[in-house]
């Protein structure tokens, strides 16, 4: 018995010194296909590069999950060390003080400088607290923009529209070629939390919530997102516009059988549509409304960052620091940008990029890119709010009512300002 | 015999809910007391053997059920550093919530037909198919084999059925000038996942109810042929009363299935994306909780649910079961 007892205690011991010789960090992350792969690779980099750390990644599942079950283990202190966290959950991580060290001071305590400049402006600010300090490091960015079936543009014989002014001039002529002028793909986010950005409007108080959560109101019912939701539906009764619900996939396929004129995606959109598109495409920035004043501003990103857990012992520490200063190196950058058509992030890792001429051959990549990089507004930034993913669900609600002929747009808003702010009280509560 | 036409052990339940038959069972404890003494030495034995069931139940059911009740009186933040005792306010919330009031009613709806469809047209596929002479295997291998497809591949198979673009039923829905639209209209999407949740349960329903039928004595059906000549009164007033245990226990068995089993289907069906589709409760416990971190909320809903299944499996047990006669 003792023996037995005393040859476990060896084993754990030498399993123990085994790790000393590389200080083990985990990564919970929620991409599948090939975005797993390429983030597996990433790592592999990483663990090639030094010898001193040794990151493990590990999928679960969705953003969703990911997020559920980072909540779940760091309940019980089993917590990774880094989680990748998406756009809609950001409020909720951030707003937890405690649960995670901010990118930016455990970098500069690990003795690096952490420079805000060297990151593009439209990613500068969404994982960020009010005072700019980087709380989340940027990971996966994309922005939304609109891809154009050129054949159809020629058939119809009309330019592809900056803005929707132009778009509406141009709609009636490619329905007469045969088009559906226009489809989305996800209007919570394309036409909602970007068209205030894209347009430089205020999305809710507190500084879009970045301030505090006390008493965070949303600015819904605004006049110029309700105009943008009536010729929506204008445009969808008049055959302009097709709405095939909330589902991304049933949005882009019509646009991947060429059936659409324009479509609006993703930036990261590009690598799956090369494949799946029957037609030549290109794309372009995001449309606005050219009589909003101020109008025409950057994008913010959507995606995910990831976030360094508390509660790890300093060395582990210090790897996520080397981790993240390697992860935007602009060599990785760039490797992550062309493997997977998300953006570049950093100002140093786009330049790399155009001086290989990446941007010649694949165009369409740097469209994203450069409308992240638009002038930034007041408002442009993105917003900070709670229990956003459920704020997302009564938008997608509202909205299939809209095109379904069940409510009309002010009352579709004023009913999700309404639970909207409910749930926005209520995130206060549980944050207070 | 009194329980070899219960497949379900429904009976064997009826010491602790049972209704109208308490001298019976009473009789039953009876001889399962003298059972026991012939059987275990010790007093101690039969518990142990109990202990491994009792500690899966008590960690996977109740600690968790605890757990649920505990903080579904509080708000809290998900990642547990403060919480605040609400009282009932999270139960208030989720009750007069108008959003909450229509997912109920239509989880209510969505059960009942559900169990009505799966249970009727099993019975009516277990019927036939106890006629069939030749092939009859083949018949009962293919209407079973449905039964060993996961509910997310259910969920899958059924999204393609009834896709927007390249949907076979969407077209054939058009013969009929039902421009039918799949996680745009409510109604086209209700009727969508009715439809898939019946199919994927009928199978289920199909063997318990042939099963059934075979147990039903051939004597019982010569007698009954000799004085009717109508086959479906036979059946009505000979058969399906002998199948009554079979089906109080199918019914039970459904009832669970709709507001439970069907989350799987329901979450690929509408994408993860319900928008103005119609969920059921579980999947708003699911949605509040699990993507939007409201654990006091989502506790409060998973509460209610018990509440509700607690109440529905008593007065199942007490009112239909006291109508049927295990033979």
């Amino acid at each position: 018995m003792f023996r037995k007892f005393s040859m476990a205690a060896t084993a754990v011991a030498l399993s123990a010194s085994h790790t000393l010789a590389a200080t083990e960090i985990t990564w919970w992350h929620g991409m599948g296909g090939r975005n797993g792969e390429v983030i597996n690779e990433v790592s592999q980099k990483f663990n090639a590069s030094q010898t001193a750390c040794n990151l493990t990644p590990i999928s679960k599942g969705t953003y969703e999950e990911a997020l559920a079950g980072g909540i779940a283990a760091f309940r019980s202190g089993e917590q990774p060390n880094i989680l990748q966290v998406f756009d809609a959950g950001a409020a909720t991580i951030i707003n937890a003080k405690g649960a995670t060290v901010a990118a930016e001071d455990l970098i500069n305590n690990a003795g690096y400088k952490f420079d805000r400049e060297a990151f593009i402006e439209g990613v500068r600010y969404f994982y960020a607290d009010s005072d700019g300090k980087f709380v989340g490091m940027p990971f996966n960015s994309s922005a939304p923009i609109m891809y154009v079936n050129t054949q159809a543009f020629e058939k119809a014989g009309v330019a592809v529209p900056k803005t929707w002014e132009e778009f509406e001039a141009a709609a009636p002529k490619l329905k007469e070629a045969g088009y559906i002028a226009l489809t989305a793909s996800q209007l919570t986010w394309q036409f909602t939390e970007n068209f205030f950005s894209r347009h430089n409007i205020q999305f809710a108080t507190n500084n879009n919530g970045y301030d505090s959560v006390v008493d965070t109101k949303m600015n819904l019912t605004d006049e110029h997102l309700v105009k943008m939701f009536e010729k929506l539906k204008e445009w969808a009764d008049a055959g302009y516009y097709g709405f095939y619900g909330a589902g991304w996939n049933d949005n882009q396929k019509p646009f991947e059988e060429g059936k659409v004129a324009l479509w609006i995606g993703s930036s990261g959109s590009f690598g799956g549509l090369q494949k799946t598109a029957t037609m030549p495409f290109s794309a372009d920035f995001l449309p606005y409304w050219f009589d909003v004043k101020g109008a025409g501003t950057n994008t913010f990103i959507g995606g995910a960052a990831l976030f360094a857990m508390a509660g790890k012992p300093e060395a582990e520490n210090k790897c996520v620091a080397d981790f993240f200063q390697f992860l935007t190196s602009p060599e990785i950058q760039k490797f992550y940008h062309q493997a997977t058509g998300y953006v570049a992030i950093t100002q140093a890792a786009y330049e790399l990029a155009k001086k290989e001429g990446y941007y010649e051959k694949q165009p369409v990549a740097e469209v994203g890119i450069k409308q992240l990089m638009l002038p930034s507004g007041e408002w442009s930034k993105g917003y900070r709010l709670g229990f956003y993913p459920q704020i997302r669900s009564i938008m997608e609600r509202e909205y299939n009512k809209i095109f379904a002929g069940e409510t009309t747009v002010k009352q579709a808003f004023e009913t999700i300002e309404k639970e909207g702010n409910d749930l926005l009280a209520r995130f206060a509560k549980t944050a207070g | 015999m009194t329980y070899t036409t219960s497949p379900s052990g429904a009976g064997r339940l009826l010491p602790w809910l049972g209704g109208g038959r308490r001298v019976r069972s009473a009789r039953a404890r009876e001889t399962a007391t003298e059972m026991k003494r012939v059987q275990f030495s010790s007093p101690v034995l039969p518990y142990l053997f109990l202990f491994p069931q009792l500690a899966v139940i008590f960690v996977f059911f109740y600690w968790p059920s605890v757990q649920a009740i505990q903080s579904s009186f509080y708000l809290e933040d998900p990642f547990g550093f403060g919480s605040t005792f609400v009282g009932l306010s999270n139960y208030a919330d989720a009750v007069f919530s108008p959003e909450y009031q229509s997912i109920a009613l239509f989880t209510a709806v969505f059960t009942a037909l559900v169990t009505l469809f799966s249970l009727s047209i099993g019975l009516l596929l277990a019927v036939k198919a106890d006629k069939v002479i030749r092939g009859s295997s083949a018949y009962k291998t293919l209407l079973i084999s449905v039964y060993a497809i996961a509910a997310p591949v259910a969920g899958l198979i059924g999204m393609m059925l009834f896709d927007q673009h390249i949907g076979p039923f969407v077209e054939m829905a058009s013969w009929f000038g039902w421009n039918m639209r799949v996680g745009l209209s409510y109604f086209d999407t209700a009727f969508a996942m009715i439809v898939v949740a019946v199919w994927k349960q009928v199978p289920y329903n199909f063997i318990f109810f042939l099963s059934g039928l075979q147990n039903v004595p051939m004597s019982v059906r010569e007698a009954a042929t000799i004085d009717c000549r109508s086959g479906f009164r036979r059946f009505w007033t000979v058969v399906l009363p002998l199948l009554a245990p079979t089906a109080f226990f199918l019914l039970i068995i459904n009832v669970t299935y709709s507001l439970f089993d069907t989350f799987g289907l329901i979450d690929v069906m509408v994408k993860d994306k319900p928008a103005n589709n119609p969920i059921t409760l579980v999947y708003k416990v699911y949605n509040d909780g699990f993507r939007g971190n409201d654990i006091g909320g989502s506790s409060a809903q998973s509460v209610i649910l018990m509440i509700v299944v607690f109440a529905l499996t008593v007065i199942q047990f007490r009112l239909i079961e006291r109508r049927i006669h295990y033979t």
